[in-house]
């Protein structure tokens, strides 16, 4: 899925904001649409049900215009957090080039987060991919809310990013950390397509 | 005791804006009109308005009208500090009499009459004295009389009987006067929208504002680059979109605030940090051919060879093809620095910018190579196995074999020394040859003095001064004979002067050739004396018997006349001061034997040198007894001392 299209000079990434349901993926991409301007992005399709939960998946397709002579373009989805939707997930996680983990850093909601992260893996594995190759950052929302209920950036990366891959404490909903995560993941993601072996 | 008007504060340097136009209104008319107008005229406002400059600018406006006036500008501090001073002098009357005779008296920062009740008695009579003789007073404080702490109520009706103006903040427009006009003094020149954005900042004062554009100024300065609306926002901390003052209401919406104002920046940087990825990673090769086009279109070179590589989908051997095109760029730059050096003007053509016409390019340098001119080179008519050793030329001849075998290094600058006649020219050029004949790109300028100097004028004539220049500098030893030609002319004195230094600096080798010391030399400025005495002064005396006869030899072996020792004894005990003094001798005798159709004999030359004694003189002049034929080897009678001082009178020359 993912493009470096020699022939037409064209540089496709794929990134999956993946995660247990509420965590804040659909928020992250709604910050990231609303910092890119006009003339980048394209429109937000978000399938969503009433109560703002998302349905099928988001995608948002951004131009970063022409950079080293390819014209290039991110696309970012999020997948539906809630378990039943495993479906959906696979399908969206099809051809992803990188993969943002948004864990929730609410203490309660820690299984939540393993359990997504553990569903992560094994629909990776069912597209044939070993999360190890796959580019991956963990971002730990909602660190705004009070220090009593959230594990801190240190316990929630000893928790969950047991393969140390990088990661950010996030407030999404007013921005902070998301386009670090943003910045961190398509750096992974340009790094491997350089390497020649882009994801599957 | 009172403070100086400051030249800087007068009506012209003071900008004018609604907050401050009746002040200055009210104090051109106090100037113009002292003492009648509006007295006292009394000035508040907050500080760094322009109090004192207005203060000050009424006195240089008054004293400008009417130059007799007595104007006097002080301080309350400084008023009461020489008030009591007059009191503990016991001239307390002096004191006030002082005060009653000024025409114009300003008195700034009032307002520190605050618990000061005997300072206050005192103004209040003053005031009440100058007001009474016509005199003007004008006062500044920070605030209205009425609300100066513990003010005499006399004082106050006093103060406020006047005129009592304020002057406010300036407005925007005002702000970015005030900017421009100090900018300008400065001599600081900003990019559109700069003071523009200062200005938009609610500064409580102009003097905070002057602060801000001084940090611009020295900001500016520091970084030699001009800065935006953008930067200087940054340096000045001022939040963008929002003004220190407005800080406060807009604290209130931060968050819509900071994401409205953030948003575009985190994008374009996100773009920058992406744009950076990409060209760090997915496309190395991609952004090192771009990398070489942007960077030598950048220097103007042609980069259709590098763009076409862009074109191809995996062009092999990238890195070659780069390396090939920078070897190509460096060559052309060799042969424009090259060319730059025969003829500036031939240099900065298109062909030395183009890799894909290397031919073109170097055609063009060997066009410019075979018309370009070297400089005068050292005359083969002097060549060093023809320069004949003695012991009155060997500490030079030394000197010379020592630059000969280490030009530049040695000796740098040889400045050779002798009257004229002994021989230095012929040394300079022989050491001129043997340079040239050290190595093969060697270029050597061997000329007189006076050729340097006429081909300067020439060159100036012809705007040719670089290209003259030029031809020197790519020179690799300089030789110049007769330096003291150089006396007066101070433009050539200058372009050796700047040569002389290219020319050490590179080690390349410098020759002099001088009738004496050059610190002894007239005309000659400090520079060039001192350059020259820096290297080596290396001196050729009189030749003596040996070096006569040395030389005599060479000569008459050169006439094809046979070595009689006679004539050889005879000729090299002349009294012949120069080697070409005895080259005319020898020609003489020649030319003479070769008249009578004869051998050359001591005996012909006794006759043709001494045959016709010159007319004696006679009558009770004292004569050196030297006898030199009328048209003798001695040319110059001059160098002769035909009359010898008395023996007293050189007793007394050597007592001197």
């Amino acid at each position: 899925m993912s493009l470096v299209n020699f022939t037409s000079r064209e540089i496709t990434c794929k990134i999956v904001y993946y995660g247990p349901g509420r965590s804040g993926k659909t928020t992250n991409l709604h910050y990231i649409y609303g910092r890119v301007p006009e003339t980048r992005r394209g429109r937000m399709v978000s399938l969503a049900t009433q109560t703002d939960r998302t349905l099928f998946f988001d995608f948002l397709p951004i131009d970063l215009g022409q950079i080293s002579g390819f014209s290039t373009r991110f696309q970012l989805y999020t997948v539906p957090g809630q378990v039943y939707y495993n479906a959906t997930r696979r399908l969206v996680l099809q051809g992803a080039d990188g993969v943002v983990f948004v864990g929730d850093s609410q203490a309660r909601q820690l299984d939540e987060n393993i359990e997504s992260l553990q569903n992560l893996q094994s629909n990776l594995l069912e597209h044939g991919v070993d999360v190890r190759t796959m580019p991956l950052i963990m971002q730990y929302n909602k660190q705004d809310l009070p220090p009593e209920l959230i594990l801190t950036h240190a316990e929630l990366d000893d928790a969950l990013n047991f393969r140390s891959v990088p990661s950010f404490p996030a407030d999404a909903l007013h921005g902070k950390g998301v386009f670090e995560t943003l910045k961190a993941v398509s750096e992974l993601v340009l790094k491997k397509l350089a390497t020649g072996s882009p994801a599957a | 005791m009172t403070s100086a008007l400051n030249p800087r504060f007068s009506f012209e340097t003071f900008v004018v804006g609604s907050a401050n136009r009746l002040a200055v209104t009210a104090g051109r008319t106090v100037a113009e009109n002292p003492g009648s107008a509006y007295n006292p005229l009394f000035i508040y406002s907050g500080s760094g308005l322009g109090k004192t400059h207005v203060m000050m600018a009424i006195g240089h406006a008054a004293k400008t009208i009417a130059s007799q006036l007595n104007i006097e500008y002080l301080t309350l501090d400084e008023y009461v500090e020489a008030f009591h001073a007059a009191i503990a002098a016991g001239q307390g009357d002096a004191f006030r009499r002082r005060f009653q005779n000024v025409d114009v008296l300003l008195v700034d920062d009032v307002q520190f009459l605050t618990n000061r009740k005997e300072m206050q008695a005192e103004l209040l009579r003053l005031t009440e004295a100058l007001q009474q003789s016509g005199h003007q007073i004008v006062l500044a404080s920070d605030r209205p009389p009425a609300e100066i702490a513990d003010l005499d109520e006399r004082l106050i009706s006093r103060f406020s009987g006047g005129l009592v103006v304020d002057i406010g903040i300036p407005d925007y427009e005002t702000r970015v006067a005030i900017l421009r006009r100090k900018a300008e003094e400065r001599g600081s020149k900003f990019q559109p929208g700069v003071l523009e954005t200062v200005a938009k900042v609610e500064y409580p004062n102009v003097r905070e504002l002057m602060g801000a554009l001084n940090r611009l100024v020295a900001f500016q300065a520091v970084n030699d680059t001009p800065m935006n609306a953008e930067a200087a926002s940054k340096v000045l901390g001022i939040p963008t979109g929002a003004s220190p003052t407005a800080a406060s209401s807009a604290a209130a919406s931060s968050a819509a605030a900071s994401s409205a104002a953030a948003s575009p920046d985190e994008f374009s940087q996100f773009l920058t940090d992406v744009t950076v990825t990409v060209g760090k990673a997915v496309e190395a090769w991609r952004a090192r051919v771009t990398e070489a086009v942007m960077r030598w279109e950048g220097e103007g070179y042609r980069t259709g060879r590098l763009e076409k590589l862009l074109e191809q989908e995996t062009p092999s051997a990238v890195d070659e093809a780069i390396a090939a095109y920078v070897q190509d760029v460096e060559r052309l730059k060799a042969l424009e620095s090259e060319v730059a050096v025969l003829d500036p003007q031939a240099a900065g053509g298109k062909v030395f910018r183009d890799p894909d016409h290397m031919d073109e390019a170097e055609a063009a340098a060997e066009k410019v190579r075979d018309g370009a001119a070297p400089p005068p080179a050292p005359s083969a008519a002097f060549p060093f196995e023809s320069y004949v050793a003695g012991p009155s030329n060997d500490v030079a001849l030394k000197a010379v074999r020592d630059v000969i075998a280490k030009p530049g290094k040695k000796y740098n600058p040889l400045v050779i020394v002798g009257k004229s006649g002994l021989g230095k020219t012929h040394l300079l050029n022989a050491v001129g040859l043997e340079l040239a004949k050290k190595k093969k790109n060697v270029v050597v300028a061997c000329l007189s003095t006076q050729a340097f100097v006429d081909e300067l004028i020439a060159a100036i004539d012809g705007n040719r001064v670089d290209w003259w220049r030029a031809r020197y500098r790519r020179a690799t030893a300089l030789l110049l004979d007769d330096i003291h030609l150089l006396a007066g002319k101070e433009r050539t004195q200058e372009e050796l002067f700047n040569l002389f230094n290219q020319f050490l600096d590179g080690d390349r080798q410098l020759v002099f050739t001088a009738p004496a010391h050059p610190n002894t030399l007239d005309g000659l400025e400090e520079r060039i004396v001192s350059r020259l005495e820096g290297g080596l002064v290396a001196e050729i005396a009189e030749p003596d018997k040996e070096l006569r006869r040395s030389v005599l030899e060479r000569l008459l072996t050169q006439q094809h006349v046979s070595l009689e020792p006679a004539l050889v004894d005879y000729l090299a005990d002349r009294p012949i001061d120069s080697v070409r003094s005895l080259t005319g001798v020898v020609q003489r005798v020649v030319e003479a034997a070769a008249a009578q159709d004869g051998p050359v004999t001591a005996g012909l030359a006794r006759e043709v040198l001494e045959g016709a004694p010159p007319p004696r003189r006679t009558t009770g002049l004292r004569t050196s007894g030297i006898v030199v034929s009328s048209a003798g080897g001695v040319r110059s009678r001059e160098k002769m001392v035909w009359d010898w001082p008395s023996a007293g009178d050189r007793v007394i020359e050597d007592l001197r």
